[in-house]
């Protein structure tokens, strides 16, 4: 190459820069093996997180593993994911069949985070003078969902051990009273949750009496379904107002969407 | 048994590093309020707030904003180590500085470290992991170090429990002990490298003395970064690399008094020392 003191310099300048490549391709190596290990902690729908938890993506991303909520824990029931459990590692979360959430009145654990992975704003209302004041009721770990199939009160065997044991009892689980049709004499007391109020504690899953529990918590985002825009309650005032700012245009396309309604009523070829 | 002068930093620094360990175990287990929560994120006497930079860098590349808090906690670990105790945190907080430290000492005593210095890996590595780290963490929405570091499997598991952590620890020792000497520390680590990076201008450093230096290579033999002593027999200057972690070996060995700690500045010899 070149001719002269350029053949002096080169030989530096190539190496530095055969360096950089080197470097580069070896952190894009790296890079790519890495990501790859991090998708997989990305993936625990199941997993149930403190009081005030921001949403699951941006709750991996700002938690920093630290242990403080853990620690505030005055029950001992917050545990830390250790490597191994199967949940990503250094998280807070809960086992509520094992030990359920106590739901402190000043949650100790949503308060002692550092970092806003758990943000007290979630579990606060405002008070008269517009300060922000604290109220568990207001948390939302998770929703209590019931397998009807296997609890004994959906059976027809009095039980009412969730019931009695709820937290927010005759608001986040009810006992709806039906006939027993097979005895045809007797009353079904049907435990009945409702997600405005369930917080996800966790105290029925604890308190259930069949061998694996009938009633359990799972993150809202797997227990819950979402209506759709177009189905409106009209005889609820406050659903009504779902379609305020709605656009008509259809977003259903089929072949049959493509005919006129009418046509396709008329014609005979359905 | 060799004079206490020829250890007295190492132990110093197996008490800080031990105490600072017992401390964040008692507010756990004890609920002791002197030292709460981890490395990662810590409180003092329930008000200071300590934060890893790193980390809080990371999750910035991951689109995420933090705390205020956690970010006053950064700003003063950053200003800390940036502008007085250099990188330390390496030597005297970091535990797994113990283990690496162990398979280094076994090295030296099985012969491991006369045949072979393992394969050839550039210091510079761990600026490019900081990159990756950073790249991954853009990628991934996640702070990617902090879902592998050992430094984090280690003190976490400590406090709070191991797990299975305990394998990416072995895996480290092991590397240090067969494949690469102060591979992990000395190459590998990010967060090292951060140090290294943000305490290039930290006040407290270790002197050298060329007048009394006899060139016996003792502190080059046991420095963990060698490359931050090129001045050795040539000039009396202070050890100015952020790669130096102020662990203060050299020091010890040193038979001529030709090492001490003192500060980058005043170039004056003995009565800048503060040791």
């Amino acid at each position: 190459m070149g001719c002269g003191d350029k053949e002096e310099k080169m030989p530096e300048r190539r190496k530095f820069l055969f360096d950089m490549v080197r470097g580069l391709g070896a952190a894009t190596v790296g890079g790519l093996a890495w990501t790859g290990v991090l998708d997989g902690k990305k993936v625990y729908a199941t997993i149930l997180r403190p009081p005030g938890a921001v949403p699951e993506q941006e709750f991996l991303a700002t938690c920093t593993k630290c242990g403080l909520c853990v620690e505030a824990c005055p029950f001992k029931v917050l545990l830390l994911a250790k490597s191994g459990d199967e949940r990503p590692v250094g998280t807070p979360y809960f086992q509520m069949r094992e030990n359920p959430c106590r739901m402190c009145r000043d949650i100790p654990c949503t308060v002692s985070c550092p970092t806003g992975a758990l943000s007290p704003l979630l579990v606060s209302n405002s008070d008269e003078q517009g300060r922000a004041r604290l109220n568990v009721n207001l948390t939302k770990i998770g929703l209590a969902v019931i397998d009807r199939e296997t609890c004994i009160a959906y059976w027809g065997i009095q039980c009412d051990a969730c019931y009695r044991a709820c937290p927010l009892i005759d608001k986040a689980i009810t006992v709806e009273y039906t006939k027993n049709e097979r005895t045809g004499k007797h009353a079904m007391l049907a435990p009945v949750v409702h997600s405005k109020h369930c917080t996800g504690c966790g105290i029925c899953e604890h308190a259930c009496v069949t061998k694996k529990a009938s009633i359990f918590v799972l993150p809202r985002e797997l227990a819950m379904g979402e209506s759709s825009d177009r189905y409106i309650r009209g005889w609820d005032n406050a659903d009504e107002e779902r379609m305020q700012g709605l656009s008509d245009e259809t977003t259903t396309k089929t072949p049959r969407s493509e005919k006129s309604p009418l046509d396709y009523l008329n014609k005979g070829d359905l | 048994m060799p004079a206490f002068r020829e250890f007295k930093f190492l132990a110093l620094r197996r008490i800080s590093q031990i105490s600072i360990m017992l401390l964040f175990v008692s507010g756990n287990l004890l609920g002791w309020h002197v030292l709460r929560g981890n490395l990662s994120t810590s409180k003092v006497l329930n008000s200071v707030p300590l934060t890893d930079p790193f980390a809080v860098l990371q999750i910035f590349a991951a689109r995420h904003l933090i705390s205020g808090e956690a970010l006053v906690g950064a700003l003063i670990i950053v200003l800390f180590f940036g502008l007085i105790a250099g990188r330390s945190f390496c030597s005297w907080v970091c535990p797994l500085n113990m283990v690496t430290d162990l398979a280094n000492w076994l090295r030296k005593k099985t012969g491991l470290d006369a045949s072979d210095n393992g394969p050839v890996i550039s210091r510079k590595t761990r600026y490019w992991v900081i990159v990756t780290s950073l790249a991954v963490s853009l990628a991934t929405g996640l702070a990617a170090f902090e879902w592998i570091s050992p430094i984090s499997m280690l003190q976490r598991g400590i406090i709070f429990g191991m797990g299975m952590g305990w394998t990416m620890i072995l895996a480290v020792f092991l590397f240090d002990l067969f494949v690469k000497k102060d591979g992990f520390c000395g190459h590998l680590c990010p967060l090292g490298g951060f140090y290294s990076l943000t305490t290039r201008f930290s006040l407290v450093r270790v002197r050298h003395s060329q007048e009394k230096c006899t060139l016996c290579m003792k502190c080059l033999e046991i420095c963990p970064e060698p490359q931050v002593l090129p001045m050795l027999g040539k000039t009396s200057s202070a050890v100015v690399s952020g790669e130096c972690t102020n662990c203060g070996r050299c020091v010890e060995v040193c038979s001529d008094n030709a090492m001490k700690f003192g500060t980058r500045f005043f170039p004056g010899e003995n009565k800048t020392s503060i040791v």
